[in-house]
């Protein structure tokens, strides 16, 4: 990790995001890129009346979340908003707006506000939510594994049990099945379990 | 073999029409797949088709002239070649507004000049008294709610600037923001007028169809490059949308239709609530068996789908009206060529539809049905124009935005 640079005190960041836990990685980068005023909202309950309150000069949010709508009411100079804000667009960098749809993120600055300051937050919004994704993936594949490899147990006891045979002889028999019938292991592994739940009797 | 087609919609029942195009054979029967993602927010929609990430979208009937006069983030024209429907949404009130407006006379009918002039005087009142401000909500800046709240208000004598705060809320959130009063009614499409009388939170008190009748909603939008360099696979889909747009349409069909969009990966709402909003049933002012309204929502055939110039310039009229755009002879043009009738034309041309000879028409015109000058002869439009009786002469948007107090204020 870099050292902290000295806080920017000068620049507070809004950061509407209902997943608690992509916006604390979010925050926590955003506080070691310097930025000292960091804040995050519910887009659920009344976001126009926080965003006011706060006024921030960059808010970044979820894509997922309907909320953007809200802030799109933000580009209209009124009464209600004091300073407008425009999405942050680069125009001379279409790959940048592509990078940050696909991540799932978008960020709006405030009018005037110089594009070099905010370039490296949304850089480190993008880069954050990825790596929230690329987490949430492997989180996702760990779980499967996780419950792939528990039928595969259990359809191992049922054939040691059942048939009298060693834990590798039991092993051996569901992979030579699964590969006669061109199916994955734990496919069959699956088909044994619900079939032996409903001989005993149980729910499948 | 088959093409693709992407396409992005918001969970709304006026995204029928594309929804039954995808499952129900429509444009398969033209050789397309329709590949539907559904969207959360109407900036989504806009983003996503200007970086090509969908090829076509549900989109709210201004969006494509705001991007046709550069009024959008990401620099990408765009087209509107199809009505998904006309009307859809509707004003829907807080109980306790509404409660305040019954007793100021605001009717049963749902009629927009009595339950303006209750709300005129609810709005007196609580100036008077020193009370905040009334909220009220659209969806989207650029969006037919918006416009259509706005002339609404305006032509009742409320000042929707200075009167009321207008803000935007998400309609997902539109039933927890009326129960807790954190806005006081908002304008949103079907079904979540519906959904707030559901719950008990609100009052529908007049339809969108009721403010401008024959009032277009949602258009399909595209980016004018890929429906340039896409023609053959354009005209496909709107067959297929034209013919889904039928069926749509067919009052045999709703309770088929209510069961399809009521899927968890679509409207993912109840049937019963749906079906009830495509006949019409709707409880309006409160009454249950209050005078018979007119549907809030209308599917199928040229009357409802046709791309009218004239719909898209009174959607720039309104724009200039409200400071939302200024007003210029080119910027007149840019907007009339943001719908693009031709397309819809040349589309239908192998199916002798009926079709008007014109591509705009003056709005308000019809105050009753009415046979129009089309290909076939036999073409019935009408009535349309707004509640008001102020008539829109699309070759006339100068005159016309003279004639309102607030008149134009665009930075002309």
């Amino acid at each position: 990790m870099n050292r902290p640079d000295p806080p920017d005190t000068t620049l507070t960041v809004a950061i509407v995001d209902d997943n608690l836990v992509r916006a604390a990685i979010l925050e926590e980068g955003l506080h070691m890129a310097g930025i000292a005023q960091v804040s995050v909202l519910s887009g659920k309950t009344n976001l126009l009346r926080q965003l006011v309150a706060l006024d921030p000069d960059v808010v970044i949010i979820d894509l997922e979340d309907p909320s953007r709508d809200v802030l799109e009411q933000m580009f209209q100079v009124s009464r209600v908003v004091a300073r407008p804000v425009a999405m942050f667009v680069d125009r001379s960098d279409r790959a940048m707006i592509e990078a940050a749809v696909d991540a799932g993120v978008s960020a709006y600055i405030v009018d005037g506000l110089k594009r070099e300051r905010v370039k490296p937050i949304v850089d480190m919004a993008i880069s954050r939510f990825n790596a929230f994704s690329r987490l949430r993936g492997e989180l996702e594949a760990t779980r499967t594994e996780l419950a792939e490899r528990k039928v595969i147990d259990r359809a191992k006891g049922i054939l040691m049990k059942n048939r009298g045979i060693g834990e590798e002889e039991a092993y051996a028999l569901l992979r030579k099945t699964a590969m006669n019938q061109s199916r994955k292991l734990v496919e069959v592994a699956r088909s044994l379990v619900t079939a032996a739940s409903l001989l005993d009797g149980g729910e499948p | 073999m088959s093409e693709i087609v992407r396409a992005g919609f918001i969970p709304l029942l006026d995204a029928a029409p594309l929804i039954v195009a995808a499952r129900l054979g429509f444009a398969e029967a033209e050789g397309l797949t329709l590949d539907l993602a559904r969207e959360t927010s109407w900036a989504n929609i806009r983003d996503r088709v200007a970086i090509g990430h969908f090829d076509v979208a549900h989109m709210l009937a201004p969006i494509p002239v705001a991007a046709a006069l550069g009024l959008l983030p990401l620099a990408a024209p765009m087209i509107a070649p199809f009505s998904f429907g006309l009307g859809g949404n509707a004003v829907t009130l807080s109980r306790p507004l509404w409660q305040a407006l019954a007793a100021a006379g605001a009717g049963t009918g749902g009629a927009p000049a009595a339950v303006g002039a209750a709300l005129a005087q609810v709005i007196a009142a609580r100036l008077a008294a020193g009370q905040p401000q009334l909220t009220l909500a659209v969806v989207f800046p650029f969006s037919a709610h918006n416009y259509e709240l706005r002339y609404w208000l305006a032509a009742c004598g409320i000042e929707p600037d200075r009167d009321v705060r207008i803000v935007v809320v998400p309609p997902p959130f539109v039933v927890d923001a009326l129960r807790e009063g954190v806005v006081d009614g908002v304008c949103v499409g079907e079904p979540w007028n519906s959904l707030a009388v559901e719950a008990g939170v609100g009052v529908i008190a007049v339809t969108g169809a009721a403010i401008w009748r024959s009032g277009p909603e949602k258009v399909l939008g595209m980016r004018t490059d890929w429906a340039e360099s896409h023609a053959e696979t354009l005209a496909a889909l709107l067959r297929a949308l034209y013919h889904a747009s039928l069926w749509c349409g067919a009052p045999q069909n709703r309770a088929e239709l209510a069961r399809l969009l009521a899927g968890p990966d679509l409207l993912d709402k109840p049937a019963p609530i749906l079906e009830a909003a495509l006949d019409g049933r709707q409880v309006i002012a409160d009454v249950a068996a209050g005078e018979p309204h007119g549907p809030l929502l209308t599917f199928g055939g040229p009357a409802a789908t046709f791309p009218w110039a004239s719909h898209a310039l009174w959607f720039y009229s309104q724009m200039v009206r409200w400071g939302h755009a200024g007003y210029r002879p080119d910027a007149v043009l840019a907007a009339r060529r943001a719908y693009r009738p031709d397309l819809y034309r040349a589309a239908l041309k192998p199916w002798d539809v009926d079709l008007p000879s014109a591509n705009a028409k003056v709005e308000g015109a019809l105050t009753a049905p009415t046979a129009v000058a089309s290909t076939r002869g036999r073409l019935v439009l009408g009535p349309d124009g707004f509640f008001d009786g102020r008539i829109f002469d699309p070759d006339r948007i100068e005159e016309y935005l003279a004639g309102f107090a607030d008149g134009p204020r665009g930075d002309s």
